[in-house]
């Protein structure tokens, strides 16, 4: 490529995303079987989620209510009925040879997804979401005697292939977005704000393996076919050859294979050759992307109506759903309610869980103690060692309790955070024996009276020093209290305590 | 001697007080037994047993009922003689030399010898009522979603209901008791709703009003009944098959029914839609046969697709192949919209045509088969002309109605004839009174 050449265009990329997410449902899409991930392989099966002969599906109302929740979280439009259809291919992870899919008639259509990228807010088109199965999981293995995880290979040096069914069936929200994307850092601000809506929505679980898959289609188009806005005229578009990126898994390595792509295709370009209109596979050990098959050999899924599922009203339905509020309204709604700033209110509502958790905290205790502790000090220590909410997510409680010690002052903040909170996080000790080991607490009134009588009694030569109108004896005093009570009673609080007896 | 009515005779017994408590029902070996092999009349399906079972089977046993075994079949269902199945054909025991009738052939045989007091089939365009009127016995197709389908191992899923064949109409009406209601396992199972049709027929009402069962509907009274008759189904076929479907008529005419001629041009393409959508369902119904879990596990080289190929290449027969490719092809894109979209174009015309059609009258009746029983081995080299045989059947399916084919007389060389009785949608009591006042 000649530097010529590469002056010679201008070009923009325009990118659009097919995302799987799985939703969380405590049964698969068409069956009773347990969606929860389990030890052993082909345990969570029954006849219809193997695709025995003669089994039946019947749909899960749950993955339907998942469903709809995303829908009007992205504004989209419900049907009044909605239907299923037989997506055809040959695939061993595929127990029917066919997948249980929607086609013309989705569970939702023209939505729109709004998020913030470089500090602007940004709008994307989905097209169309729809409900599907996810097909089981394949493991491709050589022989040999070490462990089965050390055999597992790519497929072309494998032996075998091992399938395993437990996750066939798990509900799959297929999620289309038009082609609105510019650049491959816009599709991870995308795919982070569609996270955080369906964890707000209570229908995803980002912590589960496989949870969110994404496909991408991108192209690369003269950047003067580009209007203001950003639009690109229909032609252009159909006509510029786009390559599917396929095995993507998460935000990140949706940027780095988009950015890998673009750079390839401009590259292809820039230097007058073709870019092919083919499937490639990323690679995210290697950040790179690799062609799959030709467009040519791509396959033809003989769609047609699942007649085992009679077509779904979801008209009169869809009205009893409800939706919680969104990441949005609540950022909003903590800067007004609790006078937080915009940074904190915005890491408060990161996750719903850690959202839930502060409003719970700032409702007992106060408001701006509670945000520095949940955004800055919990977060933060978390943030540190790698760990998000979820981690500690059956230890809330015990972190609302060191809360509290601090709010009702039984223990200063630093010792809170630097000795406390870290302790509970790295030796996953509960506050309150982490606080009595270390003798953190402040000591209670009775203590402190008692060790103030004591140090009067014991020291009648300062006693007589305070009398006679010598300001040092109370100090003397007061660090006599202070080593009686190992340091934890508040030394303003000891000179009065002292006075008073002294003057009384 | 035996008719080779069995692929598998393996008795299930029950324990349970029931209305079957003393009969024996041979099951269609596409209907799935838990621990007895269901082989769907395929060299695929020959080592396959069935983890569970089908909810008719539950019903049947819940009945008392037990099962001698499970029954001849043509492969997948697909045939009209019982000469496709992989383990043989099935004979004739009311026409020695002569087919049963397909696909449940050996269900029909097996009744019709008394080998079975009663047995289950399954109709996807007239399996059961075929080789009932081969036979000389009962067969009932139910209307779709009265039966649960759980546990049949699909041919064309859209089409097919599980039906009865017995001796007699109020046997086959027992035994359709036991197994009809909706099903949680069947999203396509209804209840009957017999108050909410605005042509409510008089049995329909009786039955609404007493909670009488479907046998006490079999009371041969037949005074009042109009019923209908398609004259496209009586074109074309054979000249004895017509006379004696109009000695019936007369009969019912005699007591007290009446008839009148009527017109359904919607029933010429009946066979040519049946067809298209019944293949292009089979193609996908039967892709999970890949030899991954089902079928010969020959020792291919080569990748999956080719280790797929192979493996279909030798477990199906040659029916189910030209019926896989040919519903392969019509889904195809760029031949979808010209195949399957018509023929779903042409059921719904269908399903209008018989609704304008029982608006007149309470049942419509044709024979049930155009032609008598063929000799055995006569059609097997010639597809079409056996599609053909299908055309007065196929069109119920397509309209997802009840029907009944009972005995109407023999033709003068001793070959059985059957009446065919078509209902409203539910309307299972009509066409079992009807048929009642033949058989």
């Amino acid at each position: 490529m000649t530097a010529q050449a590469a002056e010679s265009r201008d070009l923009a990329v325009v990118i659009g995303l097919e995302v799987h997410v799985q939703l969380e449902t405590d049964t698969k899409i068409f069956c009773g079987c347990s969606t929860e991930p389990a030890e052993e392989p082909n345990t969570n099966t029954c006849p219809v989620c193997l695709g025995l002969p003669g089994a039946l599906p019947v749909l899960n109302e749950g993955a339907v209510e998942a469903a709809v929740k995303v829908g009007k979280a992205i504004g989209a439009s419900i049907p009044e009925e909605t239907a299923f259809h037989r997506k055809n291919y040959y695939y061993p992870d595929l127990p029917k040879n066919f997948q249980i899919t929607q086609y013309d008639a989705p569970i939702c259509q023209d939505g729109v997804l709004e998020f913030g990228h470089e500090g602007e807010r940004r709008s994307v088109g989905i097209r169309r979401a729809h409900l599907e199965e996810d097909p089981g999981s394949i493991k491709h293995v050589r022989e040999g005697t070490e462990s089965l995880e050390a055999r597992t290979c790519s497929i072309d040096r494998a032996d075998y292939t091992l399938i395993d069914y437990n996750r066939a069936g798990t509900p799959l929200m297929e999620i289309v977005t038009e082609p609105d994307f510019r650049d491959p850092a816009e599709v991870r601000a995308f795919l982070e704000k569609l996270e955080e809506v369906l964890e707000y929505l209570g229908v995803f679980d980002p912590t589960r393996d496989g949870s969110l898959r994404i496909d991408a289609n991108l192209s690369v188009v003269d950047a003067e076919d580009v209007d203001a806005d950003g639009e690109i005229d229909e032609d252009v578009l159909e006509e510029a050859n786009r390559t599917e990126v396929k095995n993507i898994s998460s935000h990140k390595g949706a940027e780095q294979a988009l950015s890998f792509e673009a750079s390839r295709q401009k590259k292809l370009l820039e230097s007058g050759r073709a870019v092919a209109q083919e499937t490639r596979h990323f690679n995210e050990t290697h950040g790179n992307t690799v062609a799959m098959r030709s467009k040519e050999e791509e396959k033809d899924y003989r769609y047609f109506r699942e007649a085992d599922l009679p077509p779904l009203q979801v008209s009169d339905w869809k009205d009893e759903i409800e939706i919680p509020e969104l990441p949005d309204a609540r950022r909003e709604r903590f800067q007004a309610e609790y006078g937080l700033s915009a940074e904190a209110a915005s890491k408060l509502t990161s996750t719903k869980q850690v959202a839930d958790f502060y409003e719970q905290l700032a409702r007992e205790y106060d408001a701006d103690l509670v945000a520095t502790w949940v955004a800055d000090n919990l977060l933060g220590e978390l943030n540190y060692r790698d760990m998000d909410v979820t981690d500690i997510e059956d230890r809330l409680e015990e972190i609302a309790t060191l809360v509290e010690l601090v709010a009702e002052e039984e223990i200063t903040a630093k010792n809170a955070r630097e000795t406390v909170l870290r302790g509970m996080l790295d030796d996953g000790d509960d506050p309150k024996t982490i606080v009595d080991r270390e003798g953190l607490g402040k000591t209670s009134g009775d203590a402190v009276q008692e060790a103030v009588e004591e140090a009067i009694e014991e020291n009648p030569d300062a006693v007589e020093d305070y009398h006679s109108g010598e300001d040092g004896a109370i100090n003397f005093l007061v660090g006599q209290v202070m080593q009686k009570t190992g340091g934890s009673a508040d030394p303003g609080e000891v000179n009065g305590l002292l006075r008073e007896e002294l003057e009384g | 001697m035996s008719y080779n009515a069995f692929i598998t005779r393996e008795t299930i017994e029950s324990d349970a007080e029931g209305p079957l408590a003393d009969k024996t029902v041979a099951v269609k070996d596409n209907i799935s037994t838990e621990g007895v092999r269901t082989t769907c009349g395929s060299a695929m399906l020959e080592e396959y047993v069935p983890p569970y079972d089908a909810t008719v089977v539950e019903r049947l046993l819940d009945a008392g009922a037990t099962i001698p075994g499970k029954t001849n079949m043509d492969e997948f269902g697909m045939g009209t003689t019982t000469e496709t199945s992989a383990f043989g054909p099935t004979d004739n025991p009311a026409a020695e030399g002569r087919v049963p009738g397909g696909s449940s052939g050996g269900s029909a045989a097996a009744v019709a010898a008394g080998e079975a007091d009663l047995a289950l089939g399954t109709d996807t365009g007239g399996s059961v009522r075929c080789p009932a009127a081969f036979t000389g016995t009962v067969g009932i197709k139910p209307t779709y979603g009265l039966v649960s389908r759980y546990g049949l191992i699909a041919y064309a899923n859209s089409l097919e209901q599980i039906g009865p064949i017995a001796p007699s109409v109020e046997e086959a009406a027992e035994l359709l008791e036991v197994i009809a209601g909706p099903d949680e396992r069947d999203a396509t199972t209804r209840e009957a709703p017999w108050a909410s049709e605005e042509r409510a027929g008089d049995a329909r009402e009786q039955r609404e009003a007493s909670g009488d069962s479907y046998a006490d509907a079999a009371d041969g009274d037949v005074e009042g009944l109009e019923i209908g008759i398609p004259t496209e189904l009586l074109d074309g076929a054979d000249e004895e098959v017509v006379e004696t479907f109009w000695d019936a008529i007369d009969e019912l005419e005699a007591r007290g029914a009446s008839y009148h001629e009527v017109s359904m041009e919607s029933l010429e393409h009946a066979v040519e839609a049946y067809y298209v959508i019944a293949m292009s369902e089979a193609s996908s119904n039967l892709a999970r046969f890949d030899g991954v879990r089902y079928g010969p596990t020959p020792d291919y080289e080569g990748n999956w697709n080719e280790e797929f190929a192979a493996v279909r290449e030798e477990g199906f027969g040659e029916e189910v192949k030209r019926r896989i490719l040919l519903g392969t092809y019509a889904l195809s894109a760029g031949y979808h919209d010209k195949y399957y979209k018509q023929a779903q174009d042409a059921r719904a015309w269908v399903k209008q045509d018989f609704d304008s059609a029982l608006e007149e009258a309470d049942v419509l009746a044709s024979p049930t088969m155009p032609v008598p029983p063929m000799e055995r081995g006569e059609s097997l080299d010639d597809p079409l002309t056996m599609y053909l045989a299908d055309a007065n059947t196929t069109p119920v399916n397509l309209a997802n109605l009840p029907a009944i084919s009972v005995p109407a007389g023999e033709t003068s060389d001793g070959l059985p004839v059957g009446l065919q009785l078509i209902g409203p949608a539910f309307g299972e009591t009509e066409i079992i009174r009807a048929g009642s006042a033949l058989a």
